[in-house]
């Protein structure tokens, strides 16, 4: 023990007190980090200082130096924009119900895989249901195109089975029914993924719980909602927590897939749509990024309001 | 085990009914598809495919392997998600075992740095702008190069990293190892399970990922099979309700005429996902924990 401390003491004195030779001595470790480091800069980091292209009346041939400062013009030009309402309107619609209906889905079905006790059904269900999270966005709205269509689409083929409907109806081009074809995919594609924290979570409460309620005669319902719910709290908190700071974001793959048609665009348009088609369609840089920005300022808002919240709750996420 | 009662049993009556429900509207989609992918694509348009094909054929699956324009997109997949996941999947753990080092000079800074891009960037358009503008545009790299280092994981693997015992590195460093040797003879061979989970999801992500190469890429060389299958999709919608096959899939389609564009998207579609559907149950044991490491996070 003497000897180890006495080592150490030699191995200090040793030490270079110039943090530069330190950092030439450790070049191995430092080559392990700092490629890495220039690559994340790069991508990362630069297009974050590229954010003032928003302020500047950008010019493909003048470049991001030369062009000249506009100020807030481009932010203007959105808020008093016909498109600003619209496109405001249906980023919090399809945030907000994404947000009631998509975050407690896979807790419903958490608790409701804990209620089952045949094993091997479970696994089964729990196998089926993580599929989708694996594939593409491309691939499950070919899914749901394929199921809604009016050839042959088999929501169609039920429905006329049932004598609900006559025509066939074509799902995908009538506006009301966007949202809810688009929540019910979002489910569809993430609900047994996400359904794996929460039973987890259930896994890790302890059964003498379950088994003192079941003496005092609770039922199972009442055990669901009076000791499992309760003991998962923190983890749904968390989860809630990091959802909020997502709020914003209404989607993107999933509306430009599902959205395809035209006659939605009424609908379709939410911020993340809305600079793809005015930026990388329509050329207009500047403006595009102005409202990126706009996004990402709100994003930043909710993600502080979030952990407020959060460290409110004792779950601080920094 | 306690009887149920009354209410209890029409409660678990209702979860498994509502379960079966779910497993099956998971799973038809899907069967659907397989099915409409092996039926004659005139007769697929006379409606009422449901379960079972009705005139089966397998000519949409050889149509899709005789176009060159699909292999090739195919090829292309393959290629991204090979490459794109080793070079990732190494990258980003050497990364993370150079910041288990406590003695790293700049540790916490580096940190900070890595961490501020999970919650900042810069948006669609500086991105878009920057990656055109060093010319990585219609180039294959365009799928590497920006993906290479993955904070996320790197947060994963460091966990990992920082929860093996210390002695085995000791015991390396005394046999003559230097940094580099320890991570590639100690910590990767034993990072087994934490490889194959990130490995899953890097894959997932290169083979499913559209978007990249349809604002990146012009040259049809280059165009992986989800994004061909989104433009082949896509004009399929706008003209569902019009009998004039678009130009995508009519390229494609030629002279087969029993082929429709949507029993050959089905085919294209059974195509993508198939290589998802074998890899997932065998890595399936591992990403629960994978998923649960990364929800710890810090």
């Amino acid at each position: 023990m003497s000897q180890l401390t006495i080592n150490k003491e030699t191995v200090k004195v040793k030490k270079p007190t110039n943090n530069f030779k330190r950092f030439l001595r450790q070049w191995d470790i430092q080559l392990m980090v700092i490629p890495a480091l220039i690559v994340i800069f790069i991508f990362s980091y630069i297009p974050m200082y590229g954010v003032l292209t928003a302020f500047k009346n950008y010019n493909i041939i003048k470049g991001f130096m030369d062009s000249p400062w506009v100020g807030f013009k481009y932010f203007e030009q959105f808020f008093n924009s016909p498109d600003f309402s619209r496109v405001m309107r249906n980023t919090v619609i399809v945030s907000l119900l994404k947000f009631f209906i998509g975050f407690p889905a896979p807790i419903l079905l958490a608790l409701m895989l804990n209620e089952v006790r045949h094993m091997f059904f479970k696994r089964f269900v729990q196998t089926v249901s993580y599929l989708p999270y694996f594939l593409s966005w491309v691939i499950v709205a070919g899914f749901f195109t394929s199921m809604l269509a009016t050839d042959n689409g088999s929501v169609n083929i039920a429905l006329e089975k049932a004598n609900l409907i006559n025509e066939p109806i074509n799902f995908l081009s009538v506006p009301e029914y966007f949202w809810t074809i688009l929540i019910t995919a979002n489910v569809w594609k993430d609900i047994g993924f996400a359904s794996i924290v929460y039973l987890a979570a259930i896994a890790g409460v302890d059964p003498h719980l379950y088994e003192a309620a079941e003496m005092d005669g609770a039922s199972k319902f009442k055990q669901m909602f009076l000791i499992t719910v309760p003991s998962i709290m923190p983890v749904i908190i968390i989860f809630m927590i990091l959802a909020m700071g997502n709020l914003l974001n209404a989607g993107f793959e999933d509306i430009l897939l599902l959205g395809v048609n035209p006659l939605l665009r009424e609908v379709t348009d939410v911020l993340d749509t809305y600079v793809y088609r005015t930026g990388i369609q329509n050329g207009r840089y500047a403006y595009a990024t102005a409202i990126g920005l706009f996004k990402a300022v709100i994003s930043v808002g909710m993600l502080i309001l979030a952990n407020y919240f959060a460290r409110r709750s004792g779950n601080s996420l920094w | 085990m306690r009887r149920l009662g009354y209410g209890d049993r029409t409660m678990v009556i209702a979860i498994y009914f509502l379960l079966v429900l779910l497993a099956f509207t998971t799973f038809y989609p899907f069967w659907n598809a397989l099915v409409i992918s092996f039926n004659e694509g005139k007769d697929t348009a006379l409606g009422g495919i449901t379960f079972w094909p009705r005139a089966w054929t397998l000519d949409n699956y050889d149509t899709v392997f005789k176009d060159k324009r699909l292999v090739g997109a195919f090829s292309v997949t393959i290629m991204r998600t090979i490459v794109g996941t080793i070079t990732s999947i190494i990258a980003t753990s050497i990364l993370a075992y150079g910041m288990t080092k406590r003695e790293l000079i700049g540790r916490k800074f580096y940190m900070v740095v890595c961490i501020i891009t999970m919650y900042f960037g810069g948006g669609l358009i500086p991105t878009y702008l920057l990656i055109r503008g060093i010319g990585l545009d219609n180039s294959f790299w365009v799928y590497i190069i920006p993906s290479l280092i993955s904070v996320w994981n790197m947060i994963i693997f460091r966990t990992f990293f920082n929860g093996l015992p210390d002695g085995l590195q000791e015991s390396a460093k005394i046999d003559g190892c230097g940094n580099w040797g320890t991570y590639f003879r100690i910590v990767l061979p034993l990072s087994g399970p934490v490889i194959a989970t990130l490995a899953l999801f890097t894959a997932v992500y290169h083979w499913n990922e559209w978007f990249l190469p349809s604002i990146y890429i012009t040259n049809e060389n280059l165009i992986p099979i989800q994004t061909l299958l989104q433009q082949v999709l896509n004009t399929n919608v706008i003209t569902a309700n019009t009998s004039a096959l678009d130009t995508a899939s009519q390229a494609i389609l030629g002279r087969m005429q029993s082929i429709t564009s949507k029993s050959l998207s089905m085919a294209i579609m059974m195509v993508a996902t198939v290589p998802i559907v074998c890899v997932y149950p065998f890595v399936q044991r591992f990403f629960v924990k994978g998923v649960l490491i990364g929800s710890l996070k810090e």
